[in-house]
């Protein structure tokens, strides 16, 4: 452990791998982490199956792929497939927790959380897989620094993605509705709103979003069907550190949870991914719990 | 006069941007009823939460019975013998009233082995009989979530006394109460303050009620104190009637 | 015939079936062992789960911590553990009787202890934490723990540690672990029959209608909370203790720390049998197993997401469980009087 520290204080040029690699994992889990925060801030549902919403759509990249469609193309197509998803998910059964207590929801989406790997596993097969772009690989530094086109691409892919997400939210009718929705579901009823239709949408484009990050980590990383939980735990230390109304908060919670994990993956060695993971998640919990607790009383 | 037993001296606090109580200094004096009167947002019940220590305050003191706990936690404050009830009606609804009322006993000196005591028949007696006192006997087996709005104030009002409080802070008692029972509801606030001895802060807007009640009132508005006196006082003050008339 | 005198029946009945179970089915000890193991489970669960309203998802955790502490102790006491989990399996421990139930013993008494240590400081961690907040981070404590220690080499990592072996009869194990489970089970029920009879089970229960209402009457809500989990934690750590010695060999994330099947299990079977009540989980976890063991074998490869969607069905269409339901249907049994005509009031006029 302290070797990797010190191999890196001796060439600070790996540091930049670390950063790059960081920074291009961190776009795709903020982006998960955005859709969580919208069903969150929205519907009030802890959504226990964002992880594996997210796997779904890098298994249909990598079936794709596989059948000699780019996974490139395969982003429209995850994205599409994932919105079917949510909105018979949430018929069937988001819509039946929404107005009841908060561990309702959570429960019910992890039973379908556990649904949906077992699923994965059976259709998919267990196995650590990938979806090939065929792009280069290019090497900075004399070869110390490399860094995959795809990577590149999956970055500027996912910033196009959540523009048009928050351009909608702000520009479309339907974007003005589910903010509305959030700010006061009542109000919004009597203003007329649909509020069932709002969450529906608002539940499928969480999936859809999803969806898009499983495609760009299939490119860029790998997936298998149990890893959901963990993308799950992520997007719940991002949403909790941010906040759920802080859209530059989770942004940049998800480019630091993608630093945190690039380095403790090297200087603790890689079978200590996960546990920092749920470290995080226990650390941000607590931080929050005395940020609290220096209040007398939280304000409700 | 007799000795104040709650010391308000300067409180301020704002929520974001908004003012909800600027430098507010009161006294509430042991073995009274004293009223607490304002239009709607004027601060009465952020006033109230600052003092049980529901929000820390930005500024100023409170002292209850010359101790200083304005940094105390809810639960400290409510062991120290201020209690209070809440605007929204609050019962353990799953628990039946008994029950309500056993679990409301004084925990002040609650030792951790207490934790496991069964109730003592003495608890017991005195839990029928407030309820008794509150009209609710016939009814304390039944849940408490099935009683009505106004049945549930009585039972939160009987949970109250059974805790054994010194101050009893009251935030719109007769709010949302059948107007013919507000009479006999009236007299029982009377009778805890005389047999009890339990020393009463009321939050009220029923003008009557208050005017009948209270020894002296207090009048907030945009989170100021406006006026201070008897009820005739009050009820005579030209700043009191243009606040609730909307003037400014 | 008297309530006492049937409740005095059912007793002795579920006595009789308990030591007279093993001895008719011999060949599955070991799943009426678990039996008592899942009723455990799902009382200690609805301690905080059910009575209290604080729905955790890392109960698990003493579980583990109790089977890691016995199982410590136990090998601690007469080899080197460092040494013992390098070799992974190599040495051969021959324990002499006297040694092999001194370890048990001093490990069953530490791992109940240990957990109760533990709790009070999780306890502190995860109590400021609400609602959603708090059922989030009880599951990452349960699985920062198995990550935790399947890194750490001293304990043997995701290697895991062989137990002692029991010096003697394989049968005689069986009903020794056996006992020692039905015994756990039935303590837990005994214990919490007696705590929510007491000021302690209605303290809890003020806590889960309003929990700010309990705080403002100056109810210790802190201690209450931390000492629910307490209790917990001793059952917990006593079973974990016990079941890493009947299966002989642990290690983290199947045996220790099974978050997704035993720490749901826990969740679903008072789910079931209904919660907050105190036959409720019994009813749920003996239910939960049979069917379990009868179909799992049926459905390989399906189970998972049978279970899956059992949780999903469970909580959307039935909440309230088998016990809650019928406490609806027939209150007068359970000594709950509802006035069906309450919400006129008569009694205030007076």
């Amino acid at each position: 452990m302290l070797d990797n520290l010190s191999l890196l204080a001796q060439a600070p040029v790996l540091n930049i791998q670390l950063l790059l690699d960081g920074l291009f994992i961190g776009a795709t889990f903020a982006l998960a982490a955005y859709g969580l925060a919208l069903v969150w801030g929205v519907m009030n549902v802890k959504n226990l199956c964002q992880g594996d919403m997210v796997i779904l759509g890098g298994f249909i990249t990598v079936t794709l792929a596989h059948n000699g469609i780019h996974p490139i193309f395969g982003l429209p197509v995850a994205i599409v497939a994932l919105f079917v998803y949510g909105w018979i998910v949430y018929r069937l059964i988001i819509c039946r927790v929404i107005e009841r207590d908060l561990f309702t929801s959570l429960l019910a989406t992890f039973g379908l959380a556990i649904v949906m790997a077992q699923s994965m596993n059976l259709i998919f097969g267990p196995e650590v897989t990938t979806a090939d772009s065929g792009f280069e690989t290019r090497t900075l530094f004399d070869g110390l620094v490399t860094v995959a086109e795809i990577k590149v691409v999956s970055l500027l892919l996912a910033a196009t993605l959540a523009t048009i997400v928050i351009v909608f939210m702000k520009r479309s009718r339907m974007g003005q509705a589910i903010r509305a929705t959030a700010q006061d579901a009542r109000a919004a009823r009597v203003m007329g709103i649909d509020t069932d239709r709002v969450y529906q949408f608002t539940y499928a484009l969480n999936a859809a979003i999803c969806g898009a990050a499983g495609c760009l980590i299939s490119m860029i990383w790998t997936i298998q069907p149990f890893f959901g939980i963990t993308h799950s735990i992520r997007a719940f230390v991002i949403v909790t550190a941010a906040g759920f109304g802080n859209l530059f908060g989770v942004i940049l919670a998800g480019f630091g949870l993608g630093f945190a994990e690039q380095y403790s993956g090297f200087v603790l060695g890689a079978q200590f991914q996960q546990a920092t993971v749920v470290g995080l998640l226990v650390i941000v919990l607590v931080v929050r719990q005395i940020q609290q607790a220096r209040h007398r009383r939280a304000v409700i | 006069m007799s000795q104040p037993v709650i010391e308000v001296n300067r409180v301020s606090k704002s929520f974001g941007g908004v003012v909800a109580n600027h430098e507010i200094s009161l006294e509430v004096p042991q073995g009274k009823i004293t009223g607490l009167i304002g239009p709607n947002g004027s601060g009465k019940t952020t006033l109230f939460n600052s003092i049980v220590g529901y929000h820390p305050i930005d500024a100023g003191s409170i002292k209850f019975k010359g101790l200083e706990i304005s940094e105390l936690n809810v639960q400290k404050i409510a062991r120290l013998g201020l209690v209070r009830t809440f605007q929204q009606t609050r019962i353990y609804g799953k628990l039946d009233c008994m029950q309500n009322m056993m679990i409301s006993i004084p925990h002040r000196t609650a030792a951790w082995i207490d934790m496991f005591a069964k109730p003592s028949p003495k608890t017991q007696a005195r839990a029928e009989q407030l309820l008794d006192f509150v009209g609710l006997y016939a009814k304390r087996r039944l849940l408490a979530g099935s009683l009505s709005f106004g049945q549930q104030k009585l039972l939160e009002f009987a949970m109250a006394l059974m805790n054994e409080p010194e101050v009893l802070m009251l935030d719109e008692p007769t709010a949302g109460i059948n107007p013919t029972l507000i009479n006999g509801l009236i007299d029982r606030l009377r009778r805890a303050n005389t047999e009890f001895g339990i020393t009463m802060f009321i939050i009220e807007h029923n003008m009557r009620v208050i005017m009948n009640m209270a020894d002296s009132i207090y009048c907030l508005a945009h989170g100021e104190l406006l006026a201070h006196g008897s009820p005739e006082q009050i009820q005579n003050d030209q700043r009191v009637i243009d606040a609730y008339l909307g003037a400014h | 015939m008297s309530k006492s005198v049937k409740a005095g029946l059912l007793y002795a009945c579920i006595l009789i079936l308990g030591i007279g179970a093993p001895l008719l089915f011999p060949d599955y000890t070991f799943q009426l062992a678990l039996l008592w193991i899942m009723i455990l489970f799902a009382l200690t669960w609805d301690i905080a789960g059910g009575q209290m309203g604080y729905n955790s998802l890392g109960n698990i955790l003493f579980f583990g911590a109790g089977m890691y502490i016995c199982a410590l102790t136990q090998v601690g006491l007469y080899y080197d553990i460092g040494a013992y989990t390098a070799a992974s399996g190599a040495i051969k421990v021959d324990y002499t009787p006297q040694q092999y139930f001194t370890g048990l013993i001093l490990g069953i008494a530490l791992a109940a202890v240990g957990c109760v240590v533990l709790a009070a400081i999780f306890g502190r961690i995860v109590f400021g934490l609400r609602g959603p907040y708090f059922a989030i981070g009880t599951l990452g404590v349960a699985l920062a723990s198995a990550e935790l220690i399947g890194t750490w080499g001293y304990v043997g990592a995701g290697g895991g540690i062989s137990l002692p072996v029991y010096p003697g009869d394989p049968d005689a194990r069986a009903m020794l672990f056996y006992g020692l489970c039905a015994l756990a089970a039935t303590g837990t029920f005994l214990f919490l029959r007696w705590l929510y009879g007491t000021s302690f089970g209605l303290a809890l229960n003020a806590i889960r209608d309003d929990e700010e209402k309990a705080e403002a009457m100056g109810i210790h809500t802190t201690r209450y909370k931390t000492v629910a989990w307490a209790i917990s934690g001793f059952f917990l750590g006593i079973v974990g203790a016990v079941f890493g010695n009947m299966t002989g060999f642990i290690e983290p994330l199947e045996v220790a720390f099974p978050t997704t099947t035993f720490g749901i299990f826990m969740v679903l079977m008072v789910l079931l049998g209904g919660k907050g009540t105190l036959w409720g989980p019994v009813i749920g976890a003996v239910l939960f197993h049979i069917v379990k063991e009868v179909t799992w074998t049926y459905l390989l490869g399906w189970q998972w997401i049978t279970l899956g969607a059992l949780i999903i069905v469970n909580v959307i269409f039935f909440q309230q469980g088998i016990v809650g339901w019928m406490r609806e249907k027939w209150p007068e049994r359970f000594g709950l009087v509802v006035d069906r005509r309450a919400t006129i009031s008569s009694q205030e006029e007076s």
